[in-house]
């Protein structure tokens, strides 16, 4: 276990290797001691019986409070609001805790006031449109599911704005005068495909060019040319899997690189190779897993496993609920780092990931710990729970596909793609 | 800054009662910034004229941030401009404040630009300041952004490789950094010392995978890897990696990344090396990348003819054992994924029928379970 081949690979391991693993339980222990993550063990004695708990409670008070006010720590992240909506919602989804009307009410007038009068969402009141809160504010629209949520979105100025961002080569820029990045194509086929605004001319070359991220390691990369990254490779896979492409990718080499990825000592997921565990990719990596599940079953392969990811699900939820949670609510990167909403929302749903198999028709839990522990499943695609996935979709393809006013797109046919209906 | 040097500063430093402990407490405070606070825009003559235009969060707002008073009286002010589409010298000045408050708002970055075209401001003075920006913030997207726009602008990327090495230096996996060096490269043509620059920090560092890439990317666009002397030269620089530190997925990624196309049966005598570095450098990779060796050699042997069905069989033999060897001993993290891979390759093969395949681990098919 202890191969001694020297250098910085074996000194990360090992200071890791303290987090998690039945064998290694006293070294979890002395280093629990080191962080404050040590109270998890004093106060909570189900940890010592490593029938860990997720702080419900906690989690679900960190939430409220984050939905309503913010400290000026939070500065940094004042052009990501929506964001900040979508990380909370979501993460109150998966717990099963309903938003109060008046709050979902609050925040589809505000996320209305972060729609750009050129269409998408903006950061925050006033600031230019973008991709990224784009993708965050139709995603909590979608969580709400409410009329008042459906209607904040101008569909019409949402087409002008994608089109304003799309570029010759297939790719799209984040924002007008702003850099590309594989990111950037999946919001848009996010949105595009949620609201029923999606047409083939719209993603004409952007296939292509995200295949031509896929590189030598088998994941996928933020532009062509650079290194396989774990977030980089779900927004290109799931973009593509919207657009109904995913077997265009070399599938056995993106499975095999993503599954490498789950490090066999910590049971979290790194985002690329040779670098330290994260728990935020325990969704963006572990989520790929169901993807692939579904595109290579698509692709005829007959074994597939009926009842499991390709990854081991216990371990990842052990260094979820061992390594991840502040005992004051809040989740995070690894021990030692501070709670925030990003790591919140995506260790909840890298969780969620962990504990669900399956689609609609065919569903395997597998829950680490206690009963309460279960989260609600989501959808791997968009990463809002299935149900509000299919509300949504059902909402919006009563409507017409808007006309673009662009010059360089035709009439639209109005066809939705098979692939845009929900379930994996 | 000025106040505090010419007024401030010198009688602390000549006074002789003074002690290496002031000295040291006027360091650290130079070090952390210390300054006289820098009066709000609300309270300067220069910004009299102009309505500040508060931020529009309507009556109950949602994800409210407890803004201080300097970030909102900057923003505030911003709007401002914004609005009246300002391009004045004030604005641009006014635009450094806002991002040193949060370099992310990429709508003020956006303005920045404008402002700087509009008042043909020094492009120099400029790549100066994007220069500092970054090193203080090197994780961020708009500042490497803003500095490709100034590098595009001037038509001049001779401070770029430099200054990426300086990033570089600090964080030798900077996404942003190796991003931006691609593209310098790339848009340049600026291909010459870049293997040995890659060279230099594999040398620092061999698990580098970021290094790796870059490798990778270098003589993808140069020579390229159809060259079989250059195949069998990075085939050699590879296990000489391995030799000093057998597990390093890196450098097995990239022996495998660079010949899956080709085939990795192809060059002749890898299977024997590999084989060999087996007794003494074994190591999930090492056996990983055998398995794929021989399941290549599996599928090109449909095409062949000198390879008889026993050797067919053999070679399926020996791919099932060492997946079953990872799936069970070596990389049991990845357990399922091996199980599979085994099945599949069984499956494709003929060797056993569909309905003969070994049964899955025995859980209810349908269900809670909870672990124990």
């Amino acid at each position: 276990m202890w191969q001694r081949d020297g250098g910085q690979l074996f000194k990360k391991n090992f200071f890791f290797s303290f987090c998690v693993k039945r064998a290694v339980l006293r070294c979890l222990f002395v280093h629990f001691l080191l962080h404050s993550s040590y109270q998890l063990f004093v106060i909570n004695p189900s940890f010592l019986c490593f029938r860990p708990a997720l702080l419900r409670e906690q989690h679900y008070q960190y939430l409220k409070k984050g939905l309503r006010h913010l400290s000026d720590a939070y500065e940094c992240l004042d052009a990501s609001r929506p964001w900040l909506c979508f990380w909370i919602l979501h993460s109150l989804e998966l717990l099963e805790e309903p938003i109060p009307t008046a709050v979902a009410s609050d925040v589809c007038q505000f996320l209305a006031r972060c729609q750009s009068p050129t269409g998408g969402f903006a950061g925050g009141p006033g600031q230019h449109a973008h991709l990224a809160p784009t993708y965050a504010a139709v995603n909590a629209l979608c969580i709400i599911g409410t009329e008042e949520a459906y209607n904040v979105i101008n569909r019409e100025k949402l087409l002008d704005f994608l089109w304003s961002v799309k570029q010759p080569d297939g790719s799209f820029v984040m924002h007008v005068g702003g850099e590309v990045d594989v990111r950037s194509a999946y919001c848009a086929a996010s949105v595009a495909s949620l609201t029923n605004i999606l047409t083939p001319k719209l993603f004409e070359d952007t296939t292509n060019w995200i295949l031509s991220c896929q590189n030598w390691e088998g994941g996928l990369s933020g532009v062509p040319g650079l290194e396989a990254h774990g977030g980089y490779t779900f927004c290109g896979t799931a973009a593509l899997v919207i657009l109904g492409k995913e077997h265009m990718l070399d599938l056995k080499a993106l499975l095999r690189w993503v599954v490498s990825r789950q490090m066999r000592f910590e049971g979290g997921f790194q985002g690329r190779c040779n670098k330290l565990v994260d728990g935020c990719y325990s969704f963006w990596q572990a989520g790929l897993l169901p993807l692939l599940h579904r595109a290579l079953f698509k692709e005829g392969e007959s074994e597939l496993s009926r009842q499991r990811w390709m990854f081991e699900q216990q371990a990842l939820q052990e260094y979820i609920l061992l390594c991840c949670q502040n005992p004051a609510g809040g989740l995070l990167d690894k021990p030692g780092k501070s709670r925030d909403f990003y790591h919140t929302c995506y260790c909840l749903s890298g969780l969620s990931i962990a504990q669900h198999f399956g689609n609609m028709d065919l569903h395997h839990e597998m829950i680490l710990g206690k009963e309460e522990n279960r989260l609600a499943p989501t959808h791997p695609v968009y990463n809002i729970c299935p149900e509000k996935v299919s509300q949504a979709l059902q909402h919006f393809h009563r409507l017409p596909v808007p006309y673009e006013n662009n010059p360089r797109s035709s009439h639209p046919t109005g066809r939705p793609s098979v692939e845009m209906r929900a379930g994996v | 800054m000025f106040f505090f040097y010419t007024v401030v500063l010198p009688p602390v430093l000549l006074d002789s009662t003074v002690n290496v402990k002031h000295l040291f407490i006027v360091l650290i405070g130079c070090i952390l910034k210390v300054q006289p606070p820098k009066p709000l825009a609300k309270d300067r003559k220069e910004w009299a004229d102009l309505e500040p235009v508060p931020q529009d969060d309507g009556p109950n707002p949602v994800v409210k941030i407890a803004y201080s008073e300097k970030f909102s009286d900057v923003y505030d002010y911003f709007r401002a401009l914004l609005k009246n589409d300002e391009r004045s010298d004030r604005a641009f000045a006014l635009t450094a404040e806002a991002i040193e408050l949060n370099a992310a708002n990429y709508t003020v970055w956006h303005y920045r630009r404008v402002l700087l075209q509009a008042l043909s401001k020094d492009l120099r003075e400029e790549m100066r300041y994007i220069t500092a920006i970054i090193e203080e913030q090197p994780k961020n997207y708009q500042v490497w952004h803003h500095r490709r726009m100034v590098v595009e602008w001037l038509n001049d990327p001779s401070e770029e490789l430099e200054f990426i090495a300086d990033i570089l230096s600090q964080d030798a996996k900077n996404y942003h950094a190796w991003q931006h060096r691609q593209w310098v490269i790339q848009e340049y043509k600026l291909w010459d010392n870049e293997l040995k620059f890659v060279e230099n920090l594999l040398e620092d560092d061999v698990r580098n995978n970021s290094a790796w890439n870059q490798r990778h990317f270098v003589i993808s666009h140069t020579t390229g890897f159809s060259d079989p002397a250059i195949v069998e030269r990075e085939i050699q620089y590879c296990l000489s990696q391995i030799r000093k530190a057998p597990h390093n997925e890196s450098a097995w990624n990239y022996l495998k990344g660079m010949l899956q196309d080709r085939g990795l049966s192809s060059p002749p005598g890898l299977l024997e090396r590999v084989l060999e570095l087996k007794e003494t450098h074994c190591s999930p990779y090492l056996l990983a990348f055998l398995f794929d060796c021989y399941e290549d050699a599996l599928e090109n042997s449909n095409q062949k003819e000198n390879v008889g069905e026993e050797e067919r069989k053999d070679i399926l033999r020996k791919a099932l054992e060492i997946c079953d060897l990872l799936a069970n001993e070596k990389d049991t993290i990845r357990k399922e994924y091996w199980l599979f891979l085994g099945r599949s390759l069984e499956n494709k093969s003929g060797s056993r029928g569909p309905s003969d395949k070994p049964p899955e681990p025995s859980d209810p098919a349908s269900g809670q379970q909870e672990m124990s």
